[in-house]
């Protein structure tokens, strides 16, 4: 088949129209008493096949194979072509209606190019006949001077336009008179196919239903032209047949009802079949449909190595590879063939050269694999190894989709290291994602070279790794790795089995835990950072010599001895490495035991009492300002009014009460799970923990004290007018303790706004990506590091000014120092 | 831009000797042999599609940004629009941002409180009404009588002859007479007029600017470290530049049709670049500047601000199919029967709409099997 080089676009004629139509659409019978088709109606056989078992009465190909054949409509009288009414109104104005000669003098052509307001002149310079204003009328109508002009009047006039002068006012797709049409494509009936219910009744397509129509009314004006129907007639049925064409072109105008089917429903024509996100353009021409892909529910499991995807054997068994036969591979596969497509490593096609497909089943698997040929393909179960896309929607960066080698595992989900879960953003709530099985060597190929996990551990947004530990992993790590921690050998030995290092020689009888995690480290590694608990790392040759392993060590986004790893040995060694790491952290937090309960969040009373302290000082102080305002001493900030004034200076107490009590709880907080992982940053920080333990604190709306409810005050528990603390959101408990029912209240109020605000930014930020991405998508590096989109145009001399590929760079940076 | 000037650099030949970025010119020796090591790896390869990765990179981490911009509460501050608001502000090349601010730093010899307080009030729009006690209608007259007062005009340093004239010069179809220290007398100049057109001029006039810069509506001076500074909240950087004592260097504003038209379309690159990036690392997120310097560049490629979206980037590329995938198909298909526009099929939304592979990334490259 031919490649597609180039589309053009053009105004259609009505020659081009009576050359592709196979038939004319002449009555506006559609099907006879017996359900045939009417020859000349608007489903006529000529125009295609839409059932199966009838052959096209034009090309004698069957269903599916013919792709239908257009017919036309010749119109009793022209109508406008409702998308060029601002088209026609231009050439009506700047022509003259005499001779058809631009009025325009060169200058002002090019400002009518630019979209600026022209003046014409009073007359014509050719035919000196007086020029008149043209008005365009919604929905349709035109008028020259006062008179009314038909499109009849409109086609004379634009047919009387020379060609350089229509080029002039930038038509360059065809004649100025095809913009009114005389003839309209009737498109084949593929385009608009009936569906038959299950009653036998024959339900038409929408745009049938407005072919009818026209042709019906098309009709009658013809036979009232005939027969000489006074002219008031004569116009409304051209009118309405205007109206019908109009329609049928975009049932969306504005200031024209739309066309309805019997049931009410506007009708879906040409434009609504194209338009927006549910049109042919986006949702089936840009959006792809695919085979050989598999979704179900993803679970973790911290003993697959990041790169591999545990695959269901169920999946495994109806996803396949195609193979072809070689004489290496022939006995495997005859194997494999033999193993049918019940059992898992096994075959479901087998392809000749000829391209017969044949099935494998239990009856014919053995003469199948009798006469397997080298040159055939084999469809192929998928394997451990196969390399295979992993997808988890939405897919907002392209880590969104990485390569994975299979691990065909029992069980009815995906597996996945919980190392990936950062860059696809997946927890295990209930998340499905979807695999894709690349059918190509070519495929294959790019998928391992360039999307395998491994391979995209640097972010290309700020090239840092986005693989890494989170949650527990991290709490582990810090557990681990803390000075204190201290591990008997066999211990030690259970954990280094766990990662499968059984080669290492233990000659102590006890080790540090900074000792255990140096087992994981590459030898000669040498790193220096400050951790998230806020001490001083120290990793000399391999060794973890000083400070804990925490968030800013091995998490996604952060992770400082991953990005060194990295650097100095190579993304394998760096996810090699998270590997190892997380399995020996789970292994000794399964080994330790975590956990967290209530009682971490016991504070003792002196804490309490100091919390207590802390909210009657700054109440007062809230209270001290309202009584200043209502004095009237509160000088307003410049550009403020006196009462967001007084907002401001209560909203800074809030504000100290909420760092006061933070203060307090981090002082007198128990040691704890809940302390690690805040701590740690492996989740929640003291923040959280204030509000357990301590108390909520001010709740805000909209960054301010919530206002709003009754007529004055927020509940009906409160006085008019009151502005304390207590009435506008000010939440004494702690979430220990348990809320007061108004600050329950208040609690909701602010989760609402939560909700909302985050349903909102979803589609705001959505469309920003779309916007973003249509705008820079054609955008590529060449060869010589420049920048240029599609049509060759430079934007950037050297890609990113410096030539450096984030994702490949140091943070962003050549040498970070 | 740099990049104009690495491009000349490499003029003669490939990108092999493409130097080192300016940063690191100074290395030497070994390291010096490091780096260009390094670098030579970090290089973009040839097909990246440089343009979806900054889109993503842009847009992916707007998922967490703040929808709505809250201030830290208890500081004296001027409030601008912050996080994915004014992301889309910038992307959307608005004529006027919503808030508009400038900063304005000031020269060695005007950076002292006095005078920082002094340029100050000479920006700040101040109108009529800001220095008024009263105005009222002598109805005996038929005259307008205009009261100041006097602290005011003091906090402003301004005197009744300089309000005067600042009114009859803004207002020409006035008389204005100054009556004493505090009072000036304003008469229309028609020959007949009447109470309601004393009452049309008296709030009018009221509105009138008597000093400052038009639009700076508020201001706060600030010591910013060793230095003063004045930021505004309203911005006129063309009148700004033009004061004396200003630093005409380092002054600065978010409007960026203003910078591009005093300025020049590479600041306004420039701004744009800052402003993006600043908005989002003020909201915790590191993206590299390399992917906003391509959305600047985008959008300023053309020599005027152009938005991203329907109205500028995507709406005025140069493929049909590319543009009808977008917004507005129907209006840009019949657009283009009309213009009889060809499509070449070149970028990535026809080549996904007929079955092709993209021409990015390894859909550049052909590969030949060999049989």
């Amino acid at each position: 088949m031919g490649k597609v080089a180039a589309i053009d676009f053009s105004l259609m004629s009505p020659e081009i129209i009576d050359k592709m139509a196979v038939m004319e659409v002449t009555t506006s019978e559609v099907y006879d008493i017996d359900g045939y088709p009417v020859e000349g109606g608007i489903m006529d056989p000529r125009l295609g096949v839409i059932d199966p078992g009838m052959r096209c009465k034009t090309c004698g190909n069957v269903f599916g194979e013919c792709p239908g054949h257009f017919g036309k409509i010749t119109l009793a009288k022209p109508v406008l072509n409702i998308y060029y009414l601002k088209e026609i109104k231009d050439f009506l104005t700047y022509t003259c209606h005499e001779c058809g000669a631009l009025l325009l003098k060169n200058e002002d052509l090019i400002d009518y190019k630019k979209g600026k307001k022209v003046s014409v002149p009073k007359k014509c310079p050719k035919c000196n006949a007086k020029v008149k204003e043209v008005k365009f009328e919604k929905p349709f109508s035109f008028y020259y001077g006062e008179e009314l002009l038909n499109p009849e009047q409109i086609r004379e006039h634009l047919e009387r336009i020379n060609d350089e002068d229509a080029r002039a006012l930038g038509l360059e797709g065809g004649r100025p008179e095809w913009m009114v049409l005389t003839k309209i494509i009737v498109p084949p009936v593929t385009a608009r196919p009936s569906i038959t219910l299950e009653t036998g009744e024959r339900s038409e397509d929408d745009l049938t239903h407005k072919l009818v129509e026209i042709v019906r009314i098309n009709k009658r004006l013809k036979e009232n032209l005939d027969i000489g129907t006074p002219d008031y007639i004569i116009e409304d049925m051209w009118e309405l047949l205007q109206y019908h064409v109009a329609t049928y072109l975009n049932n969306e105008l504005s200031g024209v009802p739309p066309a309805r089917h019997r049931s009410g429903r506007a009708l879906k024509t040409l434009a609504q079949r194209l338009k927006s996100k549910e049109g042919r353009f986006r949702y089936n021409l840009s959006g792809k449909r695919v085979n050989f892909s598999a979704r179900t529910v993803v679970s973790p499991d911290p003993f697959i190595h990041p790169n591999e995807v545990g695959v269901p054997e169920k999946i495994a068994k109806e996803l396949t590879v195609p193979i072809k036969v070689t004489s290496y591979n022939k006995e495997f596969l005859k194997k494999l063939i033999l193993n049918g497509s019940d059992k898992h490593p096994g075959a479901n096609y087998v392809i000749t050269p000829q391209g017969i497909r044949k099935k494998i089943m239990e009856s014919n698997k053995e003469i199948i694999a009798e006469s397997l040929q080298e040159g055939d393909i084999v469809e192929r179960h998928l394997m451990d190894g196969d390399v295979v896309l992993f997808n988890r929607q939405p897919s907002l960066h392209r880590m969104s989709i990485m390569a994975h080698k299979v691990k065909v595992l029992p069980g009815k989900t995906f597996r996945l290291n919980l190392v990936v879960c950062p860059p696809y953003n997946a927890d295990f709530d209930g998340d499905e994602m979807n695999l894709h099985v690349p059918q190509t060597a070519e495929a294959r190929a790019e998928a391992e070279e360039l999307m395998l996990v491994e391979k995209n551990l640097r972010s290309p947004r700020f090239g840092g790794p986005i693989l890494g530990a989170q949650q527990d992993y991290v709490s582990g790590a810090y557990l681990l790795t803390k000075d204190d921690t201290v591990l008997t050998k066999a211990e030690v030995a259970q954990l280094l089995a766990s990662i499968g290092k059984e080669d290492v020689e233990l000659n102590k009888e006890s080790y540090k835990g900074k000792e255990v995690f140096s087992f994981v480290l590459p030898q000669g590694l040498n790193v220096r950072f400050k951790s998230s608990v806020g001490d001083e790392v120290v990793i000399e040759n391999g060794k973890l010599i000083k400070g804990v392993i925490d968030e800013k060590a091995i998490s996604a986004f952060k992770g400082k001895v991953v990005d060194a790893i990295d650097k100095q040995y190579g993304n394998k060694a760096a996810v090699d490495f998270l590997y190892d790491v997380t399995r020996l952290v789970i292994s000794y937090l399964n080994m330790r035991g975590f956990s967290v309960s209530v009682g971490d969040l016991d504070i003792p009373e002196e804490a309490e009492k100091k919390i207590q302290e802390v909210i009657d000082t700054y109440l007062d102080k809230v209270e001290q300002h309202i009584k200043d305002y209502k004095e009237g001493k509160i000088t307003p900030t410049p550009g403020k009014t006196v009462e967001e004034t007084l907002e401001d200076l209560i909203m800074a107490e809030m504000w100290n009460i909420t760092n006061e009590v933070q203060k307090i709880i981090k002082e007198y907080a128990k040691e704890s799970e809940a302390l690690v992982m805040a701590i740690t940053g492996a989740r929640g920080n003291i923040q959280n923990l204030a509000y357990m333990s301590g108390l909520v604190g001010q709740e805000t709306i909209r960054g301010k004290r919530p206002f709003r409810g009754y007529r004055g005050r927020t509940l009906s528990h409160f006085k008019r007018g009151d502005l304390g603390a207590y009435a506008h959101g000010f939440v004494r408990e702690s979430f220990k303790k348990g809320l007061s029912p108004i600050g329950f209240f208040f609690e909701a109020m602010k989760g609402r706004e939560g909700i909302m605000d985050s349903s909102l930014k979803t589609r705001v930020s959505g469309y920003l990506e779309r916007r973003l991405v249509n705008a820079l998508q054609d955008l590529r590096v060449e060869k010589d590091l420049s920048v240029r989109d599609d049509s060759g145009s430079i934007v950037q001399f050297v890609a990113g000014e410096d030539g450096i590929d984030p994702a490949k760079s140091d943070w962003g940076e050549l040498i970070k120092e | 831009m740099m990049a104009k000037k690495s491009a000349k650099q490499k003029n003669d030949d490939s990108v092999e000797s493409l130097t080192l970025p300016p940063k690191y010119q100074n290395l030497k020796g070994k390291k010096l042999k490091e780096a260009l090591e390094r670098y030579e790896k970090m290089k973009y390869e040839y097909g990246e599609a440089v343009g979806v990765v900054a889109a993503q990179s842009i847009s992916e981490p707007a998922t967490q940004i703040t929808l709505r911009a809250y201030h830290a509460a208890g500081r004296v501050q001027l409030v601008t629009t912050k996080g994915l608001p004014r992301l889309i502000e910038i992307f959307d090349a608005k004529k006027e941002p919503k808030t508009p601010s400038m900063s304005i730093y000031l020269e060695p010899d005007y950076n002292n409180a006095e005078k920082a307080h002094e340029l100050a009030s000479k920006i700040k729009e101040t109108s009529l009404k800001d220095v008024m006690e009263y105005d009222a209608i002598d109805l005996t007259e038929m005259v307008l009588e205009i009261k100041l007062d006097k602290n005011k005009l003091q906090n402003h340093l301004l005197d009744v002859t300089t309000v005067r004239n600042a009114l009859s010069k803004s207002m020409a179809t006035a008389e204005f007479e100054v009556k004493d220290d505090l009072t000036i007398i304003a008469k229309p100049k028609a020959k007949q007029y009447g109470l309601k057109d004393l009452q049309a001029m008296r709030t009018r006039l009221r509105e009138r600017h008597v000093k400052g810069i038009r639009g700076v509506k508020q201001i706060l001076v600030e010591k910013d470290g060793e230095e003063w500074k004045i930021t505004t909240l309203g911005s006129n950087l063309k009148k700004v530049l033009e004061l004396k004592g200003v630093d005409k260097r380092r002054t600065y504003t978010n409007n960026i049709f203003e910078v591009a038209e005093v300025l020049g379309i590479e600041a306004a690159r420039n701004l744009i670049i800052r402003e993006a990036l600043n908005t989002l690392r003020e909201q915790g997120v590191d993206t590299d500047v390399r992917h906003i310097m391509l959305v600047a560049d985008i959008m300023t490629q053309t020599g005027v601000i152009q938005p991203i979206g329907r109205y500028g980037v995507a709406g005025s590329k140069a493929s049909v199919l590319a543009r009808a995938n977008f917004e507005e198909t129907v209006k840009h298909l019949t657009k283009a029967a009309y213009l009889g526009e060809k499509d070449t099929l070149t970028s990535v939304v026809e080549n996904v709409i007929i079955g092709n592979a993209v021409p990015v990334g390894t859909g550049m490259i052909k590969i030949k099997y060999k049989d």
